[in-house]
């Protein structure tokens, strides 16, 4: 349930980034989030349903593409995809490793209207 | 006209910025700071109160316990004659960098080297969340079976050690720790784990020891208070 506070957090950086870019309505909102990221898309897409709602994001699209996850081996520097949340380096079988992508919470790109011609 | 932002932003960016600011604040007093996470009922408080007992008098430890309802926790661990202070969350399922903030505010932090913040009980949401602490702590115990790092991998992922719990209890589940430790290890095997016993006091000594390293690595403790007093008074 801790959607409702991301969704939250959501609402504002799209009514903070509208507000510096002078769109009167907005109508698409993209984001990323990594598959080992604690989030539930169809929750975030409730709760900010339910957050949105009598502003200027409400009825807004959210475009969600996920992540996958992917990570270094700090030892022989092989960077690989993550299968089955195994994270030992498959050339060397290594486990010390750096997480490079996966937990992404990320607004990509918001498209609306100016209101100008 | 219809126009596309470019935006990248990270829709936890509030939270990391309060928690950023919350480490500042934790190093400047040279305290080392862990979040301590676990399922409800798998013994956080249980572990406070036996490490209270093992360490006081070598170092000055302070507690922030976050619950839904009730100050019962921050009174169990003011009856050990530490600082304590209960973050109510109102059903929220996890703390965060804001609440750890006003929290701080109620802590005279001047004699303190540890501060272990127990967080709500939930293997989900907390392990987004990050407080500033230095360190992610976890609790499983045995009586919620050895296939718990399958289903909660990003918790199990995150922490830097994870204490398994009621050893004791061992003979009555069908818990199998080396299952544990191996799917662990797939997950993070930089993690260290001990194995313990809240309630007899069993497996105690490698997890205190791990401690006192931090607390010393972090200038404080009995060994580290010439360098942590000089740190306070450059900090001023």
């Amino acid at each position: 349930m801790h959607e409702l506070a991301i969704a939250e957090s959501l609402l504002e950086i799209i009514v903070d980034e509208s507000n510096r870019h002078g769109l009167k309505r907005i109508n698409k909102v993209k984001l990323q989030i990594g598959e080992f990221a604690a989030v539930v898309p169809d929750s975030l897409m409730f709760c900010f349903e339910m957050v949105s709602r009598d502003t200027a994001a409400a009825g807004v699209v959210i475009e969600i593409e996920s992540v996958g996850v992917t990570a270094r081996c700090d030892k022989c520097d092989l960077s690989f995809d993550v299968e089955n949340k195994i994270f030992l380096c498959p050339r060397c079988g290594e486990a010390a490793l750096e997480l490079l992508s996966g937990r992404e919470l990320t607004v990509m790109s918001i498209e609306g209207e100016t209101g100008e011609e | 006209m219809e126009i596309k932002v470019p935006v990248v932003r990270n829709i936890l960016q509030a939270n990391e910025r309060l928690a950023a600011e919350n480490r500042k604040r934790f190093d400047e007093a040279g305290i080392f700071v862990v979040n301590l996470m676990s399922s409800p009922g798998a013994g956080k408080t249980s572990l406070l109160e036996k490490t209270i007992d093992e360490l006081r008098g070598r170092i000055g430890i302070a507690v922030i316990e976050g619950d839904l309802q009730s100050s019962y926790d921050a009174e169990r661990i003011q009856k050990k004659g530490v600082q304590a202070v209960q973050i109510n969350t109102d059903g929220g399922c996890h703390l965060d960098g804001n609440m750890i903030q006003i929290a701080l505010d109620s802590l005279d932090l001047s004699s303190v080297d540890l501060l272990i913040i127990e967080n709500v009980g939930n293997l989900v949401c907390p392990a987004e969340f990050n407080l500033g602490e230095h360190e992610k702590i976890m609790i499983l115990s045995v009586a919620e079976g050895d296939d718990k790092p399958l289903k909660y991998p990003l918790m199990f992922q995150i922490c830097s050690v994870l204490l398994v719990n009621k050893i004791d209890l061992l003979p009555y589940t069908d818990c199998d720790v080396s299952k544990i430790r191996e799917r662990v290890r797939q997950l993070n095997a930089k993690g260290k784990i001990f194995e313990i016993s809240c309630r007899t006091g069993d497996g105690f000594a490698p997890w205190l020891s791990w401690i006192e390293e931090k607390v010393a690595e972090h200038g404080g403790g009995t060994a580290g208070q010439a360098g942590r007093g000089l740190r306070r008074q450059q900090s001023k």
